[in-house]
C-alpha cells in the first residue's frame, strides 16, 4: 500500500501510515474499522492538541502557543463546517516546532490523561467483541499516529489509520504527511487496505459517529452508527444501520423521544 | 393432462359441511351474521361459508376477589416446598426473578399482579431480616425493558427504591455475569445469570398467560443466555412439537425440563405463578368476546363504529389506541412452592380457561392476526413476527391435533406490511431482508447463517445497551414457525399491502376471502373450514 511508504522530505522513514501486519491467510477474516473520537472516546482532536500546547517545556511557549492556537479558533471552526481535511491540517499546525521526542514522550500521559479517560463505557467490550469474531480491529482515525499506537495496544486492537505530522531535523513542520485521514480519504484507505490483505469489504464493519464518516461506512457490508449526530442518525434510520449508545449518560429525554418517532 | 379449474367459492359453500359439537364451536348457517376478524390493528368482517366452524373463546373465568391474600396463603401454604417464610434467614443472599413485557398480552391494568406478588414477598423478606435482595427481570435474549414499562410492572413505590441498582434487566451477552450450572445428559448447557446461580435463595415470580410458559421455562430460558438456548430453539426440536401449549408433546419444553430440572438440583429456588382469566377487552369491547349472532343493536353499532373509526385512522393512531389500552385482566390462581407442583396446577387452571373441544380436523383455518404479539409491545407487529404469530403462536393453540390436516392451507388476514421498529427489532430488518431471499429452509439457515449473525457485535451491543432484540432472536421466531411450516400445504394471507413481504415469508396473497377461498378449496371436493375467533386467547382441544 503506497502510504506505508512514504517518506517525509527529510529521507526518514515515514512511520507506516497503517500498522499491523496483513494477514493474507486469514482473508476470509473479516475487519472492524473504528472512528475513534465520539466514537470510541468522548473526547475529540482538540483535546490531545491542548494537551501537547499545554505542555510545553516552559509556562511562556505554553501560553504563546496556546494563544496561536485560540487565534487560529475561527479559520478551524469555518474549515470544519466546509472540508474536515482542512481543519486536521489547521489544527496540527499549531504541531509546528515541538521535538519529535517530545511528541513521543508525551504520547503515553496524553494517552493516560485524555483519551483513555474519555473512553466510553462498553468501548473496550465492543473491541473485545470484534476480535473474539477473529475480526482484525483496525482504528480509523484523525488523530495522530504515535497517540492511536498507544490506543491500539491498550485497547487490543490490531492496527490503525491514522495522521504523521511530518518531521524536520527532529521537529514538527506543522505540516500533514499526505494522505490526510479524514472524510471521503478514510474510504479510500479502507478500500486500499482491504485489498492489501485480499479481504472482502462486504463481511467488514465499520463504526462512527460522524455524518463525516457515512463515506467510510458506506463501503463495508455492515456499517454501524455510535452515538450518531442527528444527520448520521437520519440516515442510519433510513438505512436500518444498527445504532449504537455507548454515551447514555449524556442523553437528553427530548433526544431520547426523537429518536422513539417512526 | 388437464387441469381442472378451481371451484368456486359458492361451488366449496355448497359442499361445505355442517357439523355438531361444543356450544363454543358455532356452524354458520345461511341467517349467521359476518364475523370479525383482526387484520393487524383493523378489524374486518367475513363471510364464512354456511357449514364453516368458528371457535369462540370461552367466557372469562371468575377472578379471585382477594389477591393479596391469595399470594400470602399461596406463599405459606406452598406446593411440594417448605413455606417460604421457613427459607428465610437474616443476612442471606435473595434474587427475585420475574417475567419480562412480553406477558401479559395487551400489558395488564396497573396494579400488575406481579407488583402485588412483589409487594408481599418484599414486605415478608423485610420482616425476616433479609436485607440483600435483588430483582432480576428474566428477558434471556428478548429486548431490555425501558424504565416506564419497569415501573408500569413492578408500580412506582418498588420502582423507586429500587431502580436502576438493584432492579436490573438480564443481560445474556455480560460473559463476567453469566454461570455455567451444568450439562444434562444430553449435553445441553445450562448457563445462567451468575447474580442467580450465586445467591442463597431464588424466587421466580411468573405472569402465566399460556401453557407454554412457567415452570421450568421460567428460570432455564429467562435467565439463559445463546448458549443454553441454541440446544432447543432450533428447528430440529421445533419440529418435534405438537404443540408447544401441550408441554406434553413438545420437544422444546421436555428439553427446558430437562435444563430446568438440573437447575434446581444445584440452586435453591421457590416459584410463584399466577395465571389471568381471558379478559382482554374492556368495557365497550367485550362484544368483541362474543359470538357475533349473539351482538345486541348497541354492540352491532359500537363495532360498526370502531371499525369505520380504525379503517379511517392513520397507522400509528391505530397503533397507538391499542397499545396505550392495557387489558382488565382478572386473577384466576397464585401458586407458590416446588417447580413441577406449581406449574401442573397453574396448566390446570390454563387449560380451564382456554380450551374448547373440536371434532375433527378442518382443511382450511382462518385466521385474523392480530396487532400485538409477545414481541412487538410498544412497537409495531413487523413481517416475521406475522409469521410468528400465524405459523407459531396461532397454528399451536391446540392440545391433540392441530386444527388443520397435515397438508391444509391457512388463511390470514394482515396488511403484511414492510415496516420494523427500527431500535426493538434492528437484526430483524436484516434477517427478513437479507437472510430471507437466500432460504426460506430453516435447517439451512440454523447451518450456514445463525452463528455469524447471532455474534454481530453491533446487534449485541444494541441488546446490551439498547433496547434491541438479540441477532439470535429473528432466527428463533423463524424457527417459532417451523412445526406450522412443516405441516401447512400453503397460507394465504388477504389484505396484504404488497407481494414481495408475503413472498419473502413463502405466502401466497389473494385479494380477498372469496378468492383465498376458492385458492383454498381447488382440488377439495368439500373443504371443512375452521375459524379461530382470536383474540382473546382460546386453544383447541382437537380430536382428529
Amino acid at each position: 500500500m503506497t502510504p506505508c511508504n512514504n517518506p517525509s522530505e527529510d529521507g526518514r522513514e515515514a512511520i507506516p501510515l497503517t500498522v499491523g501486519s496483513p494477514q493474507t491467510k486469514t482473508r476470509e477474516v473479516p475487519a472492524s474499522f473504528f472512528d475513534v473520537d465520539g466514537t470510541l472516546v468522548r473526547t475529540n482532536l482538540l483535546h490531545p492538541t491542548f494537551f501537547y500546547l499545554a505542555n510545553q517545556p516552559n509556562p511562556f511557549r505554553s501560553l504563546s502557543a496556546l494563544a496561536r492556537a485560540a487565534a487560529g479558533g475561527p479559520r478551524m471552526a469555518l474549515a470544519e463546517m466546509v472540508d474536515r481535511r482542512r481543519f486536521n491540517e489547521l489544527l496540527f499546525a499549531v504541531y509546528k516546532g515541538i521535538s519529535h521526542d517530545r511528541l513521543l514522550l508525551l504520547a503515553d500521559e496524553a494517552l493516560d490523561a485524555v483519551v483513555r479517560r474519555g473512553l466510553y463505557p462498553g468501548a473496550r467490550d465492543l473491541v473485545q467483541r470484534s476480535l473474539a469474531k477473529g475480526h482484525e480491529v483496525v482504528l480509523v482515525s484523525g488523530a495522530l499516529d504515535f497517540l492511536m499506537e498507544r490506543l491500539v495496544k491498550h485497547l487490543g486492537a490490531t492496527g490503525h489509520i491514522s495522521n504523521r505530522l511530518e518531521i524536520k531535523d527532529g521537529y514538527a513542520t506543522g505540516r500533514l504527511l499526505r494522505p490526510i485521514v479524514a472524510g471521503p480519504e478514510k474510504a479510500r484507505l479502507l478500500r486500499e487496505w482491504a485489498k492489501e490483505r485480499e479481504i472482502d469489504l462486504g463481511g467488514c464493519f465499520a463504526y462512527s459517529d460522524s455524518y463525516s464518516d457515512v463515506p467510510m461506512l458506506s463501503v463495508v457490508g455492515h456499517p454501524c452508527a455510535v452515538n450518531p449526530d442527528m444527520r448520521l442518525f437520519k440516515l442510519a434510520r433510513t438505512y436500518a444501520w444498527p445504532v449504537i449508545r455507548l454515551d447514555m449518560g449524556k442523553r437528553s429525554a427530548a433526544r431520547d423521544l426523537w429518536e422513539r418517532l417512526p | 393432462m388437464s387441469i381442472a379449474p378451481p371451484p368456486s367459492s359458492s361451488e366449496i359453500l355448497a359442499r361445505t359441511k355442517p357439523r355438531s359439537g361444543h356450544p363454543l364451536v358455532v356452524t354458520i348457517d345461511r341467517k349467521s351474521a359476518p364475523r370479525v376478524v383482526f387484520a393487524g390493528n383493523e378489524l374486518l368482517e367475513i363471510d364464512l361459508p354456511v357449514g364453516s366452524r368458528c371457535i369462540y373463546p370461552r367466557p372469562p373465568m371468575e377472578a379471585l376477589k382477594d389477591i393479596d391474600a391469595a399470594i400470602r396463603f399461596a406463599l405459606n401454604n406452598p406446593l411440594g416446598s417448605e413455606p417460604l417464610h421457613a427459607k428465610l434467614r437474616p443476612g442471606m443472599k435473595v434474587v427475585i426473578a420475574m417475567d419480562d413485557v412480553s406477558v401479559p398480552l395487551p400489558p395488564m391494568r396497573s396494579p400488575d399482579v406481579r407488583e402485588r406478588m412483589l409487594t408481599v414477598i418484599l414486605e415478608l423478606l423485610s420482616d425476616h431480616g433479609v436485607e440483600d435482595v435483588e430483582i432480576i427481570i428474566a428477558t434471556s435474549i428478548h429486548r431490555r425493558m425501558t424504565a416506564d414499562e419497569v415501573r408500569h410492572v413492578v408500580g412506582r413505590r418498588i420502582f423507586s427504591r429500587y431502580w436502576p441498582d438493584r432492579l436490573t434487566n438480564h443481560d445474556a451477552e455480560d460473559a463476567k455475569q453469566m454461570a455455567l450450572v451444568g450439562m444434562t445428559e444430553r449435553g445441553e448447557v445450562v448457563e445462567l445469570n451468575r447474580r442467580a446461580v450465586e445467591s442463597d435463595l431464588l424466587l421466580y415470580v411468573s405472569l402465566n398467560l399460556v401453557p407454554m410458559s412457567g415452570g421450568h421455562k421460567s428460570v432455564a430460558v429467562g435467565l439463559a443466555g445463546y448458549k443454553s438456548l441454541r440446544a432447543h430453539h432450533n428447528p430440529s426440536v421445533m419440529r418435534d412439537c405438537w404443540s408447544y401449549m401441550d408441554p406434553t408433546k413438545s420437544a422444546l419444553s421436555t428439553s427446558v425440563e430437562r435444563m430446568g430440572r438440573l437447575a434446581e438440583k444445584a440452586l435453591n429456588i421457590f416459584h410463584i405463578e399466577a395465571t389471568v382469566n381471558n379478559r382482554m377487552f374492556g368495557s365497550g369491547l367485550e362484544f368483541l368476546h362474543k359470538n357475533e349472532d349473539d351482538w345486541t343493536g348497541g354492540e352491532r353499532a359500537a363495532f360498526k363504529g370502531l371499525a369505520f373509526t380504525l379503517s379511517k385512522l392513520p397507522e400509528a393512531a391505530r397503533q397507538a389506541i391499542f397499545q396505550r389500552v392495557p387489558a382488565p385482566y382478572g386473577v384466576t390462581g397464585i401458586f407458590a412452592g416446588e417447580c413441577e407442583a406449581v406449574h401442573e396446577k397453574t396448566l390446570e387452571r390454563c387449560y380451564a380457561q382456554y380450551l374448547v373441544p373440536v371434532q375433527g380436523q378442518a382443511d382450511i383455518l382462518v385466521l385474523g392476526v392480530p396487532y400485538i404479539s409477545p414481541y412487538n409491545v410498544n412497537s409495531v407487529l413487523n413481517p416475521l413476527l406475522v409469521q410468528v404469530m400465524a405459523q407459531g403462536y396461532l397454528f399451536n393453540m391446540y392440545r391433540g391435533a392441530p386444527l388443520v390436516r397435515k397438508g391444509g392451507t391457512m388463511i390470514l388476514f394482515h396488511p403484511c406490511t414492510d415496516q420494523f421498529d427500527k431500535e426493538h427489532h434492528a437484526p430483524y430488518i436484516e434477517f427478513v431482508h437479507d437472510i430471507l431471499p437466500q432460504t426460506l429452509d430453516a435447517m439451512v439457515m440454523h447451518r450456514m447463517h445463525e452463528e455469524r449473525f447471532a455474534t454481530n457485535p453491533a446487534y449485541i451491543e444494541m441488546y446490551r445497551r439498547g433496547h434491541a432484540y438479540h441477532p439470535a432472536h429473528p432466527f428463533y421466531m423463524w424457527y417459532w414457525g417451523e412445526a406450522g411450516r412443516q405441516h401447512l400445504g400453503r397460507v394465504i394471507v388477504v389484505g396484504a399491502d404488497n407481494d414481495y413481504i408475503p413472498k419473502l415469508l413463502g405466502y401466497e396473497t389473494a385479494r380477498s376471502f372469496p378468492e383465498a377461498l376458492a385458492m383454498a378449496g381447488g382440488g377439495l371436493q368439500a373443504p371443512e373450514i375452521t375459524m379461530l375467533h382470536t383474540p382473546p386467547i382460546v386453544m383447541a382441544d382437537v380430536t382428529a
